[in-house]
């Protein structure tokens, strides 16, 4: 049986994971998208866990919710990229430097 | 159990979703002819939205949809006060927008979506509700900001913003998700109560706390989660950046009443430290930046910052002064800073951004008027008396002061000395230096009297502050 901590630990780990992957990539602005993506299915094997372990239906429905939003937002995000690379034909993070101050 | 939906509590959002849902189309089917058509339908549907929500401000109060959303006289002022805002933002907006090619329907599409997602924010009790409205809002502002297609810096804004923004949408939902765990329950009311019983274990929730308020620091732009407030400020259209730095500012200070407050309000204890921590380092770093900066839009942004100090400083408070006081400069902040953005725009023209503080040289000699008005928004943030900026942060001092917590409070006074240096630095530049260019104002004649009301109001309320301390007083007692 597997206990309601390591669906947590594997939460956590996967959350660990996509914050460094943010916060350590300095090479592009894809693997930044890869990396909020999963940050949120973190999120959700988290609410999937608790709502199976407490028997609550809610944090199910939440999951719901979240991939649809998630779904919403790597739209934006993309279109935004594309955006960007036609104006400075880069996708590279550390070339995102023009404010500054 | 099974009880009636009262849908009267949100009907203020019912008619603001159908009325977007008919100016998109309306801009669908009109294509490049639709700016205009949809600029007075969204004014039309923003002043209607008001009526209604004026009307049903003295009815009873409560929960409805299953106990996801309420409807109190906190969330009706806050409604009153973002839709006010968006009207006068979009008449600031219609004549720079014009100017630059960016007078399109999709702009006022946006704005309506994200001002019924600020006001979902307002009236969520549930975490699920708080989420959708934060995620509505926000991905209708990503999108503004990255309106100007051909900017290189508007584009580079966005793309921060948008990452920096996800990322505080996940860290904010993480910490849900162990407080969701912790308590059993995404409904603040069960929450509370859960919490208030006992019983459950402190560390988990303070493990969730951590990541809820990283979460609201992002969206408030607190110190040491502010960075990418001074660059969207900075990059976006200014026309965006007046939308983004008044009403959502208020969504955000409600989002961290209702989650901190009325949520976790028992657990205050655990959170109380955390947001002393922000809300002196949003203080210091916030006013000590800002007087380095060149470019009037990016020192406005510091001084974004210090401000949201200022309002974590009455929410950290713990008490029903405090609450009130952080509701009335929330309310004050974001009228300032309207007329803020609102005086960049209005010097404004076209290929001229009026974004350097040089540009403001000798503005007293060109245009008197203009420049007195600017005088009284910048004492008024810069907290002199009579102007209402004063009355926002003594309240807010008062209120750390009232629970004896003095070295905050002596922090937040030094700050706002050192934060009037570089608000009176405007006033000198428009007095006292010598103009470099003579070009006459060619802002439209709504835009020039709209800004004058702003600026006089923010005058008035100085001297007749009462009235609306009263209100934020009778919210929280």
């Amino acid at each position: 049986m597997i206990a309601l901590s390591d669906f947590l630990i594997l939460g956590a780990l996967l959350f660990s994971l996509s914050v460094a992957g943010i916060f350590i990539n300095r090479k592009n602005i894809i693997i930044l998208l890869m990396c909020i993506e999963l940050m949120l299915l973190a999120v959700n094997l988290n609410f999937i866990a608790f709502a199976h372990f407490s028997g609550d239906i809610a944090g199910q429905v939440f999951v719901f919710f979240i991939l649809t939003v998630a779904a919403a937002e790597a739209a934006i995000g993309l279109a935004i990229l594309v955006v960007l690379f036609r104006n400075i034909h880069t996708i590279n993070v550390a070339d995102l430097d023009k404010l500054k101050g | 159990m099974f009880e009636v939906t009262n849908m009267a509590f949100a009907l203020p959002e019912m008619f603001m979703l159908a009325m977007a849902c008919v100016i998109l189309l309306v801009v669908a089917f009109l294509g490049k002819t639709a700016a205009g058509p949809a600029y007075m339908l969204s004014q039309l549907t923003l002043a209607i939205t008001m009526v209604l929500i004026y009307q049903s401000m003295g009815e009873t109060a409560g929960l409805t949809f299953d106990g996801t959303y309420i409807k109190d006289i906190f969330s009706d002022i806050l409604k009153l006060a973002i839709c006010a805002l968006n009207i006068v933002v979009l008449i600031y907006s219609t004549s720079y927008l014009k100017e630059r090619g960016l007078f399109k329907g999709e702009y006022y599409v946006l704005a309506i979506f994200s001002t019924l997602g600020m006001m979902i924010m307002v009236s969520a009790y549930h975490f699920l509700t708080l989420y959708l409205g934060l995620e509505l809002m926000s991905l209708c502002l990503y999108a503004m900001v990255a309106m100007h297609r051909d900017s290189a810096v508007a584009t580079e804004a966005a793309m921060k913003y948008f990452i920096l923004g996800a990322i505080a949408s996940g860290i904010l939902l993480y910490g849900m998700s162990i407080i969701y765990g912790a308590t059993g329950s995404l409904a603040l009311t069960t929450i509370a109560d859960t919490i208030q019983a006992g019983g459950i274990d402190n560390t988990v929730l303070s493990f969730g706390l951590v990541f809820l308020i990283i979460g609201i620091g992002f969206k408030l732009g607190a110190v040491p989660f502010h960075m990418w407030l001074p660059d969207v400020y900075h990059g976006a259209p200014t026309a965006v950046t007046l939308f983004i730095a008044t009403a959502p500012k208020i969504a955000a200070f409600a989002m961290a009443m209702r989650l901190l407050v009325d949520g976790l309000g028992d657990a205050h204890q655990y959170w109380q430290d955390m947001v002393i921590m922000l809300s002196v380092l949003s203080m210091i770093i916030g006013n000590v930046v800002a007087i380095a900066q060149t470019n009037l839009k990016r020192m406005l942004a510091y001084s974004t910052i210090s401000h949201i100090g200022f309002i974590l400083l009455g929410i950290l408070s713990g008490s029903q002064e405090g609450y009130a006081a952080a509701m009335f400069y929330a309310l004050v902040y974001s009228l300032m800073s309207l007329g803020g953005f609102g005086m960049i725009i209005l010097m404004s023209r076209h290929g001229f951004e009026a974004d350097n503080i040089d540009d403001f040289k000798g503005l007293s000699s060109r245009n008197p008027w203009y420049a007195l008005m600017m005088l009284i928004l910048m004492f008024s943030m810069a907290g002199i008396p009579p102007l209402v900026g004063f009355y926002a942060k003594l309240t807010v001092i008062k209120s750390v002061v009232d629970i004896n917590l003095m070295s905050v409070a002596v922090v937040a006074v030094v700050m706002s000395v050192i934060g009037a240096y570089y608000y009176l630095r405007i006033i000198k530049v428009m007095y006292f230096d010598k103009a470099i260019q003579h070009e006459v104002l060619q802002a439209p004649v709504d835009m020039r009297v709209m800004f004058s009301v702003n600026a006089l109001t923010v005058f008035v309320l100085g001297i007749f502050p009462g009235s609306l301390l009263a209100l934020c007083a009778s919210v929280f007692s």
